[in-house]
């Protein structure tokens, strides 16, 4: 069994009116098999309204399926006893970066977490100054967060989440909020953390950029998973994309564009110097 | 220009005081307010004089920070001296048309500016040299005991810094939405006092819902985070007392003593 394991699972947002009625019912997850196993980078894709961050929101049990299951390190998230150790075992990074930061000053921030779970004073210190070094924060350790960047502070609620020695970063949205450089930042701190650490990363995106480098994605369209596989599968079927209404890397659609007026190009190439050698060749 | 407000007036010099443990100060500084009411006579005064002038000595923040803190009181302290000076009933000294200042008068407005000042002078002597995030800190671990009385101290320390951390975002907010609106014709600036008030009215509604929505973000990071209260929490830096919190808690029990018996039972 993966990481994080997910059966039929079904999440239903119910929306009532002021006197308690329900007035309608919408399933923002539905039917979704989820199998992801420790050490992956996985990407998870879809326009707004997918479904992708509810998703992500059961994989860290702050919500709970309406039905089926998921299996966070083998623990059941509906059951309560171990809500604690899932939160632990899966750490969760959100969209905006000030609205996660609870310290003000960094290494308070980053000590958040352990204190929370009750690590000794020393070994708090420990963990703080080791997930700072992670994330290539520690010489801001003492600054405060208000002054930091987009990208800087991102990489601290990420630093906050590593201390807590996860097996596993649900990234909702990391990037959203920050310009092309807090990007670049962030995912490079992210994909550090996977090789280096072996921690699985689950990538929730809508910039077609970060997912290249994600050993496995998926495509997610009204709460059903539309496509899965490698980068290169799913970006080798560009008029699907397109269909979802996703857009596809730009040298990506170029290949597919130089292919469709009969240049032999392969499919799903993802980067400049694959494009450039492709046509060498 | 926003983002470098910091609440509290947080003076950054390294002196023996700002070393001292936060609860140590909140100590001090409630026994020397309690001090200043208890004494009433010159020679207490006197006393509370030297003892505040030789902590903001060695506290090394300039005494201008300090009046500062006063400025936003004068007109508190103009009341009070002004109430006291001329409704106080006793001996005449000066009366003209329908006021009388008495001797009684004279001295109890004379008291009650000392007292007030050194309150405020005091106070600010503590905030100046105690990071906020210190002084949350000490008032947890200080009032621990009134959790057997089921007060969430641990809560309100937890809320208090919280707020601390977010004032600069909400400024920063209501900064931007001030701009907005300016943009689309709102006017903050002309008008009386009153007029300016109720212009500041539409700012409100947008602030609260950002305000909702980023508490409700944080609440759901907080436990993404494990947070679940004060139980079965460590702390990354615990208050320890050192050897010079012991001093300074002794140099204060001599004040105390001294000032209780010199400004009070003492008669010359």
């Amino acid at each position: 069994m993966g990481i994080i394991e997910a059966k039929k699972l079904i999440f239903e947002y119910i929306r009532r009116d002021e006197e308690g009625n329900v007035e309608g019912i919408t399933r923002a997850v539905d039917e979704v098999d989820l199998d992801i196993k420790q050490g992956d980078f996985v990407a998870v894709l879809g326009h707004n309204g997918s479904g992708k961050s509810t998703l992500a929101k059961h994989l860290n049990a702050i919500l709970y399926p309406t039905e089926g299951t998921v299996w966070v390190d083998g623990k059941d998230t509906a059951d309560e006893k171990y809500l604690w150790e899932i939160r632990q075992s899966a750490g969760m990074v959100f969209q905006n970066p000030d609205n996660q930061i609870i310290g003000q000053v960094v290494e308070e921030d980053v000590g958040f977490g352990p204190e929370n779970m009750g690590v000794p004073t020393k070994e708090i210190w420990e963990r703080v100054e080791e997930s700072l070094k992670a994330v290539g924060m520690y010489q801001y350790r003492k600054h405060s967060p208000n002054k930091l960047s987009g990208g800087q502070k991102q990489r601290v609620s990420i630093a906050g989440v590593i201390a807590m020695h996860p097996k596993c970063i649900i990234l909702d949205e990391p990037t959203a909020m920050l310009d092309p450089n807090g990007r670049k930042e962030v995912i490079r701190a992210v994909r550090a953390l996977n090789h280096a650490e072996g921690i699985t990363v689950i990538l929730i995106t809508h910039y077609m950029e970060e997912i290249i480098y994600a050993d496995k994605a998926i495509v997610m369209d009204k709460g059903h998973i539309a496509m899965q596989g490698s980068p290169r599968e799913i970006f080798s079927k560009v008029e699907k994309l397109k269909e979802l209404r996703l857009d596809v890397p730009q040298v990506t659609l170029l290949a597919y564009e130089l292919k469709k007026s009969g240049i032999a190009l392969p499919d799903g190439i993802l980067t400049n110097e694959e494009l450039i050698k492709a046509l060498q060749a | 220009m926003l983002r470098d407000i910091t609440l509290g007036q947080y003076y950054q010099t390294d002196s023996v005081i700002h070393r001292l443990d936060p609860r140590v100060k909140l100590v001090a500084t409630i026994v020397f307010i309690i001090s200043l009411f208890l004494v009433d006579n010159f020679i207490g005064y006197l006393i509370a004089a030297v003892f505040l002038a030789c902590m903001i000595k060695i506290s090394k923040v300039p005494f201008r920070f300090m009046v500062k803190g006063m400025k936003s009181v004068v007109f508190l302290l103009l009341i009070a001296v002004v109430f006291n000076l001329f409704l106080t009933p006793g001996e005449p000294v000066i009366s003209f048309w329908k006021i009388t200042v008495t001797k009684e008068g004279l001295s109890m407005a004379f008291k009650m500016a000392v007292r007030l000042v050194f309150l405020i002078i005091g106070s600010s002597l503590m905030t100046l040299t105690t990071t906020p995030n210190n002084l949350t800190d000490g008032m947890e671990k200080l009032m621990a005991p009134l959790k057997r009385l089921h007060v969430p101290v641990h809560e309100v320390a937890m809320m208090m810094s919280i707020a601390l951390r977010f004032i600069p975002i909400l400024l920063e907010e209501t900064d931007k939405i001030m701009k907005a609106q300016i943009a689309r014709g709102a006017d903050f600036e002309s008008g009386n006092l009153i007029k300016k008030a109720k212009s500041m009215v539409p700012l409100l509604v947008p602030l609260f819902i950002s305000a909702f929505r980023r508490a409700n973000d944080l609440a759901m990071a907080m436990e993404a985070r494990c947070y679940r209260g004060g139980e079965h929490r460590t702390k990354m830096k615990p208050l320890v007392y050192h050897k010079r919190d012991g001093m300074a808690y002794g140099i204060l029990a001599v004040y105390a003593v001294m000032s209780v018996y010199f400004g009070r039972f003492f008669r010359i």
